[in-house]
């Protein structure tokens, strides 16, 4: 068991996706899709919908807050986010979301290391305490 | 560690001051804890990056906003939108697409922005004083305003923009706070030949470097001359935002808070120090290409960030009495074309040469460029930096002229002497 600071409370479900390299939404993913487009990244044609999805370091371009808000209206957002550090440009896009009244996306601070040992793809469960159990 | 809020701040979160600005309190206050800040501080205006359409949830934030009775509290100047309002047959896209853009850059306006659709507000009269406090989006505005301008902004994106508008507040934390403006890195640009530091296609190559060199950190540069322009500063900053998320640069005896190396460079913290190489400054220009060896180009691309008025009259200078062989793009505000306007002979001698002027909009952000795809040319590093990803063209660096030859004969031209040393 994993244990995080909450950003953005919420219990979910899914499976492990740990992308290789840091990700600005912006330009790094489809809004409508949720697939990787750069082709300069390591993760490119990986779909990160429904995921429990860590993502190391902290993203780049500004409008990834509007892409994070696309991903939620289309279903097609992670169904949770493990980020080593705070970001607020993701954050934003989720707290917009649930006031337009669309899904949220709970958000933990965790050690990413503590993760090391989970393979891909293993089934997650994160809770709004912000633990993060194999159910 | 909590977020106090004034007896003002919290009628506003309460909805005395309606329901826009509670929404724009609520998210803003969300932020605020998240980013680990103890208080708002007030700011004194605002530059919105949001009305760039992305989907269809960004116009639904926009038009609530207008719906529940927003109003920005402070000065706010508009980014580019995906449109050219100018010239509506510019950009190509499905008649609902456009429909949708054209809603979101319209709710931005009747929330009472200005509608000034450009990346360089500081160059349409946005100019906030040394020291104020800002909310400003887009990121080579951010560093414009935080570098050159000597005003406090962080980095704000989609939403957050537009809340610190409507709240006239932004959370007190990172640049707003003056000891985090000192510089972490200094960078010595002593080596650089002083014939090369001269020429404008130096900066977007050294912001290139900058920007993955100091990821996020606050830098210092010295050793460059103190006549080095405004244009020069813009395009140095701007591709410093694009390759990392770098929001502040001095450069010792030129930006405002480094009259010398000192003023910022604290005596107790520890810098790095970096000598720039000419290693160092040849990767960085070779990065900035994505296609080196391609013999023909098929468009030009210029203005990222927007075209100043400085920046057209030495394009004027370049191409007058001349004329393209390939799509030749201009990117620049509507207050600009304006001033072009106003020139009347300027403009017509720009068209006639066979450069096509852009407004409110720019190529890589919204598909103005031909489907065919290809290799573009441009000077820009910003543009350089995000056309192979948003519009599937090769991209090849060069200076203005090297841009204004190329387009004539359709085939590379680069002047390479000036980059040996």
């Amino acid at each position: 068991m994993v244990e995080g600071r909450v950003l953005i409370p919420g219990n979910a479900e899914g499976r492990f996706l740990r992308l290789q390299a840091p990700i600005s939404l912006w330009g790094g993913i489809d809004p409508v899709s949720g697939v990787v487009i750069d082709p300069r990244h390591p993760d490119y044609g990986v779909s990160i919908g429904g995921a429990v999805l860590a993502m190391p370091g902290a993203v780049g371009s500004s409008s990834s807050s509007a892409v994070m808000l696309e991903l939620l209206r289309e279903g097609n957002a992670p169904s949770a986010i493990l980020m080593a550090s705070a970001d607020a440009i993701l954050a934003i896009g989720i707290l917009v979301s649930l006031e337009l009244g669309y899904p949220t996306c709970p958000v933990l601070e965790v050690e990413l290391s503590a993760l090391d040992g989970t393979p891909q793809g293993t089934l997650l469960r994160v809770t709004s305490e912000g633990r993060v159990i194999s159910p | 560690m909590t977020l106090h809020l004034t007896t003002e701040e919290r009628a506003f979160l309460a909805g005395d001051h309606g329901e826009a600005v509670s929404l724009a309190m609520r998210i803003l206050v969300s932020a605020a804890e998240l980013l680990g800040a103890q208080a708002l501080v007030r700011i004194t205006s605002a530059h919105i990056d949001g009305c760039l359409h992305h989907g269809d949830g960004g116009v639904e934030f926009a038009e609530k906003l207008v719906a529940t009775g927003g109003r920005v509290a402070v000065p706010t100047t508009l980014n580019v939108g995906a449109l050219d309002l100018l010239h509506p047959d510019t950009v190509r896209a499905d008649p609902s697409k456009l429909a949708m853009a054209r809603r979101q850059m319209d709710a931005y306006v009747s929330i009472g922005a200005e509608p000034t659709f450009t990346c360089a507000p500081y160059q349409v009269g946005h100019q906030p004083a040394f020291g104020e406090q800002v909310a400003w989006g887009e990121s080579n505005a951010i560093a414009f305003a935080n570098s050159v301008l000597g005003a406090r902004t962080e980095r704000y994106g989609d939403f957050l923009d537009a809340c610190c508008a409507l709240a006239g507040r932004a959370p007190l934390h990172g640049l707003h706070i003056g000891q985090n403006r000192q510089a972490t890195v200094v960078v010595d640009a002593t080596n650089v030949p002083d014939a090369l530091k001269d020429q404008d296609v130096f900066y977007p190559v050294l912001g290139s470097w900058l920007g993955l060199e100091v990821g996020r950190e606050v830098s210092v540069i010295i050793g460059l001359p103190s006549t080095v322009s405004r244009d020069q500063l813009k395009a140095l900053g701007a591709s410093a935002a694009s390759t990392g998320a770098v929001a502040l640069f001095h450069v010792a005896g030129v930006t405002p808070e480094a009259p010398n190396l000192d003023a910022v460079v604290g005596e107790t913290q520890s810098v790095d120090r970096i000598k720039l190489t000419a290693d160092m400054v040849k990767g960085a220009l070779k990065r900035l290409s994505t296609a080196d060896t391609v013999e023909r180009i098929d468009a030009v691309a210029v203005g990222s960030p927007h075209f100043s008025i400085t920046e057209f009259e030495a394009l004027l200078t370049l191409v007058r009495g001349r004329r393209m062989a390939v799509p030749f793009y201009a990117c620049t505000a509507r207050a600009t074309l304006q001033e072009l306007e106003v020139r009347g002979n300027d403009l017509l001698q720009l068209q006639e040469a066979g450069v096509e002027i852009i407004a409110d909009t720019c190529v890589v952000v919204t598909p103005i460029l031909r489907e065919s795809g290809g290799v573009l040319m441009t000077n820009s590093g910003k543009f350089a930096h995000y056309a192979p990803s948003n519009t599937g063209y090769e991209v090849v660096y060069g200076s203005l002229e090297d841009c204004v030859e190329s387009a004539v004969t359709g085939l590379v031209t680069r002047t390479e002497a000036i980059w040996s040393w």
